[in-house]
């Protein structure tokens, strides 16, 4: 489904991704981790397609297709959906009208009809349940004096309602208490299913207790370095990530990319 | 020949024809009014007050005061006042080209102690008022004028009269419509409100004109809000391109009144707004906003609150849109008198810029005369969030979609603060109209049609 190789990316003039290689197929459960600043989150933002960043190397094929050359809302309405980590406030647009308008936007592309208002609230009742959002959510704005925990369960509300073919789950689990993780993640693995691939991009492994993945990935300094089954993140766990700075580097990097790219 | 010169042609040509004419105390405070304006002359951007916006494309065209005519044939008149009529149950006062249009209108049962009605016919009659009551608010200094406001009582041939004794509810809203239907002339429309002790009234003051008509309005309402009073006012400027469009607004309200002064700015080439109120004990204000512009056009608001007494709240809010090369004024001053001690004075005032050209000119301005206050003030000027795009972006909208969203969630904040429900409405389709919508139109619109409104919180 998703296949990215030797990616480049910068910022600023700033290069953070120095040849990323993934590969994920549809019904996988990807985990990247990696320290801080080691590219976890401008990987999210590149495929998602934040233009702030520049691609200047690599590819990233989408079922098949260029994903690069795709413009942000191309992507989501071909399926890719990024729960980001901190999902934006926007005052006086409300939840229910950007749901519906997201909604009916993918159907559209996907050659069904748009939904008229009483078919999505009794679609949107059910996903809420999901997420454990009562209806008053839906007609305040957008993230808008959301506290933390409600913006993560919003983002996976949306991500219910839009059925994504690939979802990208950006730190979904930071500012969470442990309540509002398991909502969380119960939503997440409820949308579950084999036709649909979720990458998590996480800086603990705590997330991975309740969301369990069938391949963990190292991320540092902008490439994959190690990869690896559920194990990989409890190894992390007890080690931290710097046993895999320095010399051993290079070594794994080579396996990364067998065990990623089979 | 000077626009001094010129106006005081203009007014040699028309004093005769004008309501009341005979009327000596009318009369002499017209000539007063004419000599006023005379010695202050057109403002030019050298007065502080005007800075910002130069009136002199408004002098070239010399446009004059013109008597009556009937060049508007009577269908399409009636066409055009069908679709700018807001409800078939406010009560519509129609003026084509500044004079009262009786067939046009149609005012509704209004209750014993309410007078509403044609300034020009209020003074032919010389009837209903006291002479010395018109002539208080017509002749000197009670109300704060500007050269614009005097060339007004010197040149004004019409304009609405809503008189509410003590205690008089008027229920349903009176819409006064004032419709341009051509071009090279100058119209004067003068109003007065006054609303007695205990009263309530709301009035739309409603500026329309044809599709590229060259006109001026020049207009000047007058607002009394006596004692717990409470008075709302709309204002839906929304002339021809080309026009030209200079208004005050003033209100005094007497102790405990409310007035609500809402200033919809949609259409003229060049905009100019004076809207103030003097705020007595206990009483509360609240102006609020909305100037959209585009092309090479003007809009400027300058308002003024004066907290004269103790105890008084008032909230301001006005809104910005900016596109191509237009420019925007904002002046909001805010007076505490020495004795208003507890006063609450919020001001707000915020720019969306949507283009590289487009400018904004924003002034906040406190004067604080006493030392138990609350005011707050702030401005700010900025561009579409790119971090709002991109999430609406990543969610499936499409680029002017996800743009025509956040420009019409940043408008409705102030249409959210209006009462009427088909004034909200008109606006809100008026809004839609100039975005720039993406291939989700359809689902946008919708909204809005299910009777739910974008920001239904």
């Amino acid at each position: 489904m998703l296949k990215v190789k030797n990616l480049h990316a910068k910022i600023d003039g700033k290069e953070i991704l120095r040849g990323l290689d993934l590969e994920v197929k549809a019904g996988e459960v990807h985990a990247i981790m990696g320290p801080n600043g080691s590219g976890k989150s401008t990987l999210a933002q590149v495929l998602a397609g934040r233009e702030n960043y520049e691609v200047t190397g690599g590819t990233v094929e989408y079922d098949g297709s260029d994903l690069l050359e795709l413009a942000p809302e191309e992507r989501a309405r071909a399926g890719l959906f990024l729960a980001f980590q901190y999902p934006v406030e926007i005052p006086g647009v409300s939840n229910v009208y950007l749901l519906k308008a997201a909604l009916n936007a993918v159907r559209k592309h996907r050659g069904e009809p748009e939904l008229d208002a009483m078919d999505f609230l009794t679609l949107i009742k059910d996903k809420m349940k999901l997420v454990e959002i009562s209806q008053e959510f839906l007609y305040r704005a957008v993230n808008e004096g959301f506290s933390g925990g409600e913006k993560k369960r919003n983002e996976i509300l949306q991500m219910a309602v839009l059925e994504p073919r690939l979802a990208i789950l950006d730190e979904t689990d930071s500012g969470l208490d442990i309540d509002a993780l398991k909502i969380v993640a119960n939503g997440v693995n409820s949308l579950r299913s084999p036709n649909r691939a979720i990458v998590m991009v996480t800086h603990y492994q705590r997330l991975l207790d309740y969301i369990v993945p069938d391949f963990v990935h190292v991320l540092s300094d902008g490439r994959i370095v190690k990869s690896g089954g559920r194990e990989l993140a409890l190894e992390l766990e007890e080690r931290g990530y710097s046993w895999l700075e320095g010399d051993a580097q290079p070594a794994v990097q080579s396996g990364a990319r067998a065990a990623a790219g089979s | 020949m000077n626009a001094i010169e010129r106006y005081s042609a203009d007014f040699a040509r028309i004093e005769n024809t004008l309501p009341g004419s005979s009327i000596s105390w009318l009369q002499d405070a017209r000539r007063d009014a004419l000599s006023r304006f005379a010695e202050r002359g057109i403002p030019t951007t050298r007065d502080e007050n005007w800075k910002y916006t130069d009136v002199s494309s408004l002098e070239k065209r010399a446009l004059i005061a013109v008597p009556p005519t009937d060049r508007a044939d009577a269908a399409t008149l009636a066409a055009s006042i069908e679709r700018l009529a807001l409800a078939a149950e406010y009560h519509l006062l129609v003026f084509v080209d500044g004079r009262y249009n009786r067939d046009l209108s149609r005012l509704g049962g209004l209750p014993a102690g309410a007078t509403i009605g044609s300034m020009a016919e209020v003074l032919e009659r010389n009837a209903g008022f006291n002479a010395g009551f018109l002539e208080a608010h017509f002749a000197g200094e009670l109300w704060p004028h500007g050269a614009f406001g005097w060339l007004n009582t010197a040149l004004a041939a019409d304009g609405a009269v809503i008189h509410l004794e003590a205690d008089t509810v008027v229920e349903q809203p009176v819409h006064l419509l004032f419709l341009a239907t051509g071009s090279v002339s100058a119209i004067h429309p003068t109003n007065l409100i006054i609303a007695g002790n205990n009263t309530k009234v709301t009035a739309i003051e409603h500026y329309a004109g044809d599709d590229g008509a060259t006109y001026f309005t020049n207009a000047l309402t007058r607002v009394v809000v006596g004692d717990n009073a409470n008075v709302a006012h709309y204002k839906l400027q929304q002339e021809s391109a080309k026009a030209f469009h200079i208004a005050g607004i003033h209100a005094k309200q007497a102790a405990h009144s409310r007035f609500a002064s809402h200033s919809i700015s949609l259409g003229a080439q060049l905009a100019r707004n004076d809207i103030s109120t003097r705020l007595a004990a206990g009483s509360h204000c609240e102006l609020n906003g909305l100037y959209l512009a585009d092309g090479r056009r003007h809009v400027d608001h300058h308002t003024r609150i004066d907290h004269a007494e103790p105890d008084a709240t008032s909230s301001e809010v006005y809104r910005g849109i900016l596109d191509g090369g237009a420019r925007g004024v904002f002046n909001g001053k805010v007076v505490v008198h020495q004795d208003a001690q507890h006063t609450d004075a919020k001001q707000e005032n915020h720019n969306l810029l949507l283009s590289k050209n487009a400018e904004i000119d924003t002034k906040p301005e406190l004067e604080i005369y006493a030392d138990d206050v609350k005011c707050t003030h702030g401005a700010t000027i900025g561009q579409l969030d790119d971090a709002m795009l991109f999430y609406l972006r990543s969610r499936g909208l499409d680029e002017a979609a996800a743009r025509s969203l956040l420009i019409y969630a940043f408008a409705h904040d102030i249409i959210d603060r209006m009462a009427l429900q088909p004034l909200r409405k008109r606006l809100e389709r008026q809004l839609i109209d100039r975005l720039p919508l993406g291939s989700t139109e359809v689902s946008f619109s919708d909204l809005l049609l299910d009777g739910q409104s974008v920001t239904d919180q």
